[in-house]
This record gives structure tokens, sequence and C-alpha cells, in this order.
């Protein structure tokens, strides 16, 4: 049996590595660029196909083409992805999320080109916010072009539910919890959770971290700064702990969209989760939807990225480059955005022409608040700290929603953070 | 030496391809793995420095690996004992000449043509505690958990018998490490489902190769019905019984697809097991070193288990 499959795997990886070898340009062909997503439906491969036609439209001589692995957020790509980065044949760019996904993974061990000519040609160090150049960076050089930002700390509710029972969205956890009170003695699930990936449970710890800790001492648990025996660590457990308290009880069996369904339907009133479920409302056509910053997250965008790279092996680096020139552009931001859900990176982008998708509400407020706003990285989505930190991180999580033990959490949380040798 | 016929000559030639293909891709494949899980190799460079069994060590000491093995051993022992359970009692209803037969058998053995997938999402839709059986049969989802309850029964090392077994040394039982996941059962159901009416077959065609003389010549010295089956059938479908257990208990230890499906992890790990711990730890994680010392230890798990039995089989084979 493992034979079997193993033996198909390679045949694959031998069948990809052919194909790659055999695109040799003729003059008239344009020679093929390959650009790895997990963008496969919906608006996130409507948008990102814009691009690519913008890019083969300008440039005749290449042909660029959405090379898109199915899988939500990747976890189907990384795989593959990783056993051809490994065995020396790359594609010629690849999606990944911003920061220490893309570091740790695939910088560190000496994978990717750095990006500072383009970033210095196009006027990016000054066009992206100092907290985007922070996360794309490594011992000071660029790494990757970040195509859109979409924000993990949003509270969602149901304006009918807040209506009705004379609520307000809550500002601190403890406003947090008289609302909860409220909803459920009237019999409505006060926050929905679906963590059957439990990165949604994590998600959440996440915003009650920053809370509690704000902006820099959230940003210093991932750099050493902030020590994870912090007393304020635990209020953030121990918040965690109240919180999973008001959540539905089959939050192990949902999904994060069938947890956003709950506020369709009316069954419950909250849920937290980044701005794609803005995107799972609209397509629903459910309009009563509300939002705001998660309790105690005002003022603070907590982010994330797509971004793409250069792979050091790449075949086509000046096609690449070309390409990154527009998918990091106000234009191109433009495009892809609006069909994606998610704001531009780009704080020059932002009025898309006329004849294009145009921004909905949700995503003008959030440019409005993505200039202004502390911007801090998601460790979810793999912008604050190493895959195997952040798989330590959701461990810990794991358990502790089955059982809340904040002493045994919290020592779990330091000792990974000393696994991941930043802290001592 | 004897000059090896053209027959041989012949036959080694046909066979060298597999026999090549088989010992670089699996006996190859299995030692390289063995070896990388014994290196340094923690990111996308591979890096080969041999540093002992480190990644061992942080295998069994980490939490949810401990969680995986029981939950491995509980999922084991339920499945296979399930299904030999219902399978022989299929098989004997069947036995019976009763009408209609060929569909019965048709019927139990369908599942076995579905993919685990299929299984999964399916059992999946079935037992979420919001809807499936619990909306059918009017169950009140708070309670009726399924896949989702996170209780594991175990000895409490504060009751009684906590204290009795920590009083002769045996502490560590008392421990939600050696418990059954209540939602591991879900899984089971959904397995047991998939793979009885396999155990069937096999069953049924070792109930058709008992030569129906034995059975009246019990008869005759006056055995009852289930004198005949405890004492003339049962014991002449023993390996019936050991295949199906080596096939069960294979299946069982390597198990991926189904959970992934139904429940990839479930609470605090309840309906998590080794291959997907193995496969996060390599892909997500970038810890290959470890990821491989996980396979290796499932391998020997399954050699614990496939080893007696071929050594049983080879000593039948030399009795006969």
């Amino acid at each position: 049996m493992y034979g079997k499959k193993l033996f198909a795997a390679l045949a694959m990886v031998g069948l990809v590595g052919a194909c790659a070898g055999g695109a040799s340009p003729s003059p008239s062909a344009p020679i093929k660029v390959e650009i790895v997503s997990w963008w496969t439906t919906g608006g996130e491969a409507t948008g990102f196909n814009k691009i690519i036609d913008l890019f083969n439209q300008r440039n005749p001589q290449w042909q660029a083409y959405n090379s898109a692995i199915a899988g939500g957020a990747g976890s189907a790509a990384q795989a593959v992805l990783q056993s051809r980065v490994l065995a020396g044949n790359p594609p010629d760019s690849f999606q990944v999320h911003m920061g220490h996904e893309l570091l740790d993974t695939y910088v560190t061990p000496g994978y990717m080109d750095n990006l500072d000519d383009l970033f210095g040609a196009n006027n990016w160090t000054s066009q992206f916010p100092k907290g985007v150049l922070d996360i794309v960076s490594a011992n000071g050089h660029y790494y990757s072009v970040p195509v859109n930002i979409h924000r993990a700390n949003v509270l969602w509710y149901n304006k009918k539910i807040f209506a009705d029972n004379g609520l307000q969205p809550p500002t601190t956890w403890d406003a947090f919890k008289t609302v909860a009170e409220t909803l459920k003695g009237k019999g409505i699930t006060p926050l929905a959770v679906g963590d059957s990936g439990i990165w949604t449970s994590g998600q959440v710890l996440e915003t009650i971290l920053i809370g509690t800790l704000g902006a820099d001492g959230y940003k210093g648990l991932w750099t050493g700064t902030t020590a994870w025996t912090d007393s304020k660590v635990t209020q953030a457990l121990d918040t965690f702990k109240m919180v999973l308290g008001y959540i539905n009880p089959d939050h192990s069996s949902l999904t994060w969209d069938q947890a956003a369904d709950m506020l369709i339907s009316s069954k419950a009133a909250m849920t937290i989760m980044g701005d794609w479920a803005a995107g799972e409302f609209i397509n629903k056509q459910f309009t009563d939807y509300g939002w705001a910053a998660a309790p105690g997250n005002d003022k603070i965008y907590d982010a994330l990225a797509d971004s793409f790279g250069i792979p050091t092996k790449a075949q086509n680096k000046d096609a690449i480059k070309a390409f990154l020139t527009i998918a990091g552009s106000a234009e191109g931001q433009d495009l892809f955005n609006p069909y994606k859900g998610s704001i531009p990176a780009n704080t020059t982008a932002g009025s898309p022409p006329a004849s294009a998708q145009q921004y909905t509400d949700y995503q003008k407020s959030a440019m409005a608040e993505w200039k202004t706003d502390a911007i801090v990285p998601s460790l979810e989505h793999g912008a604050a700290a190493s895959p195997s930190w952040r798989g330590a991180f959701e461990q810990a999580v794991t358990l502790f929603v089955a059982n809340p033990d904040v002493s045994a959490t919290q020592q779990q949380l330091a000792s990974a953070c000393k696994d991941a040798k930043v802290c001592q | 030496m004897k000059r090896p016929t053209p027959d041989r000559l012949l036959s080694l030639v046909v066979i060298a391809p597999s026999l090549v293909a088989i010992a670089v891709f699996v006996y190859g494949m299995i030692g390289w793995t063995g070896f990388v899980s014994l290196t340094k190799w923690d990111s996308l460079r591979p890096d080969y420095a041999v540093v002992g069994l480190v990644n061992y060590a942080a295998v069994f000491t980490n939490p949810r690996f401990q969680i995986d093995l029981r939950n491995t051993v509980v999922f084991t022992a339920f499945f296979v004992l399930s299904s030999l359970i219902i399978g022989l009692t299929l098989a004997n209803l069947l036995d019976r000449r009763i009408r209609g037969e060929s569909i019965f058998r048709n019927v139990f053995l369908f599942p076995m043509a579905i993919s685990y997938i299929v299984t999964g999402v399916v059992w999946k839709w079935l037992l979420s505690p919001s809807s499936g059986v619990n909306q059918l049969f009017g169950l009140d989802p708070a309670t009726n958990r399924w896949f989702t309850d996170p209780t594991v029964l175990s000895i409490s090392p504060e009751s009684p018998a906590g204290h009795v077994l920590a009083d002769i040394g045996l502490g560590f039982l008392a421990s939600t490490n050696i418990g059954i996941p209540v939602a591991m059962l879900s899984i089971v159901i959904a397995a047991v489902w998939q793979m009885s009416g396999f155990v069937m077959a096999l069953y049924l065609a070792g109930l058709r190769g008992i030569p129906d003389e034995l059975r009246e010549a019990a008869r005759v010295d006056g055995a009852s019905e289930w004198a005949v089956f405890r004492h003339v059938v049962f014991p002449l479908l023993l390996p019936v019984t050991l295949s199906a257990v080596i096939i069960l208990g294979h299946i069982s230890l390597k198990i991926y697809d189904l959970t992934v499906a139904m429940s990839p992890q479930g609470p605090a790990y309840a309906t998590d097991v080794p291959a997907n711990f193995m496969w996060q730890t390599t892909f997500r994680d970038g810890l290959y070193a470890r990821g491989a010392g996980v396979a290796i230890v499932m391998l020997l798990l399954i050699v614990l288990v496939v080893v007696p039995y071929l050594v049983w089989t080879r000593r039948q084979e030399v009795e006969v």
C-alpha cells in the first residue's frame, strides 16, 4: 500500500518536472509562467484572473496562468508546494501568507530571492504601511509582495437581534459578558464558533490576547519581549475560558462558515471571524449584519495577507517581476480586492475604475481604519510565528477548549515559545 | 551448485522488476524514513545531522501523541470486535439458506465498496448534533453529542478506585490517557458499518467450506445447535477469524481518511489519529524528522500485529 502510494507520488513529481521542462520557448508561442495559488472558485479566483489577464495583455511574450491547488487556506497546496521546492523545481511564483509562514518555511532555508529592487523601483517602501513592511521582511530585506489585506479581529453581529434586545456591540470583554448573559437568557447562542478546524478558536484567543495585552504587548509575544508567563496572559486565558461558556455546544462539528450561518438564521448573535465572513453574508443575501472590532481590539488591525515571492530556482524571473509589479500596484490591487472581499495593502489604491467592480461598505470602512490603526500580525494566518509554533499554540488551544485549565495551558504556551527558540 | 534451468531463469527475469520496485519503493523508503527520523531535519532545508532518538522522545512526550495512541487502541479494539461479532452474526443468519440471500449479501457488502471519505462525510451529517439522527429521533443535541462529545471515560485519580490503584503502584492507570473517548465511538460506528459486511463475506465463505457431514455427525451425537456452533463450527472458523482480525487491525492502525472526513481532530483530540498527527507535523509544522518518527512508530505498531500472524500462518503451512 505505502509502496504504491509513494510510487504514484513520485511519478506525479516526475510528470510535473517533465511538464515544466518541456515548456521550451519557441519564438512565436508565449512562454508559460506558472503561478500557484489555492484560489480555485468564487470571487477570489475571478479577481486573481483579472490581474493575470492584465499581465498577459501587456506582456504578449509571456502567458501567466493560475495553477490552482484546491484546499482551504492552502492546506492541501502546502505539501505539494513543499515537495516541489525541495526537489528544486518550484513554480515561478506561489501564494503564501505573508510573514513567518513564508519566512520560516522558505526564506530562512534559502529558497527565495529578496525583492529589495522591486520594492525600491516601485516606491512600495512608502506605499505599503510600515506594519506590513515589517511583516514581509527579514534581516532588512523584503521577500514577498502582499496583494491584499484581510482583518482577522472582527466581531460580526446580527443587527436585528441586537436591536430587539436593546444591545450595543461590546467594546470590552466585560461588556461582552453582560451582553452574552442577556442573550443567553433569551435562549440565543451569544457567540457562534465553528472549530472543526481549530484555527477558529485559536483566532478567538488571538483577539483576546490583543484585547488584553494591547498592540505592542501582543506583538512582543512573538518576538520575545512579552513573557508568556505574564499575568496579562493568565487574564487573557481566564477571559477565553469565560467566552467558551457562551458558545454553541456543537462548535467542534461546524466549520467557520457554518458558524456564520447561525447568525443568518438568527440562532446566534455574534461571531468572531476574519473579514472574509462579509463575503459569506453577501453570498447568502444576508444584509442584517453589523461589524465592530472585537472587544478591546479597537484601533488595532490584526492583519494577514496573501503574498507572492520569487523562488530562487524560478525559471522566468523577469516575467514574475513584471507580474509582481502589477500585483503590488494600486491598479492591480483595485482589480483584485473588490472580488476577494479584502482591502488593498497598497495605501495608494482604493479607487477602482468606474467600469470595474467597486468596494463594499465594509471594505471602505476597513480601508479607512487600515490607514490609521496599529497593525499587528495574525498568528493563525501565518503572519506572526513559524508554522511549528502555531501548531504548538493550536495544540494548547485544542486541549483548552475541551478542558479549560488555565495554568497548564499557560505553561504549554510558554514552552512552545521556548521550542520556537524565541524565548529563553 | 546446480545450473539454473531456463525456466527458473525466465521466472527470475519476470520477477526482477517488481523485486527492484519493492526493494526501492517499499523497503528503501522505509529505511530512508527510519534514517530521517534520527536526523535534525526540522525545516524545508534537509539537515542530515544525526541526533539519535531526540525526535522519538519529542513524539512520545507530546500530549497529543499520547492521546492519539489511546485513540488508536480504543478504535482498534471496538472496531475489530464489533465488526467480528456483527459479521459473524450476519453470516450465520444468511447461512440459513433464506430466500433472497444474494440480495441481503449484496446489501451488507455494498458499504465496503464506498470510499472512506464518502462514508465519513455521510456519517458526519448523520451524527452531527444539530442534524441527522438527533433531529430524526428528537434527541437532545446537548446530551447526544456524538463525535463532538469531549467526555473520556476513565478512572479519576480522586475516586476510590483511583486511590486503590495508586496504593498498589498502578496510579498511572487512573488518567484520561487510559480511557475511552466517547467521541471515538461515533467513528467506530461508521467504520463498523463499512467493514462488517466484508467480515460477513469472509465468514460466509468459511461457513460454506465446512462440510455438512461434520455438523450432522455432531447432531447425531446429540449436540444442541449451540454446541454444534461452539465446538464444531467456530473452531473451524478460527483461521477466518484470524485473517479478519489482521485485515481489520492493520486498517484501523493506519486509519486516516475516515477520521479526517468525519472529525479531523475532535474535542481535545478525541478523534485524532497518529496518521493525522504525522501529516500535520511533517507538512504543516515542517518538522520532517519528527514526522518520520511518527511514521516509524506507526509501522512498528502494524508490525506488532502482522508479524505474529505471518509466523503463525507459516507454522500452519509447515504442519500441513
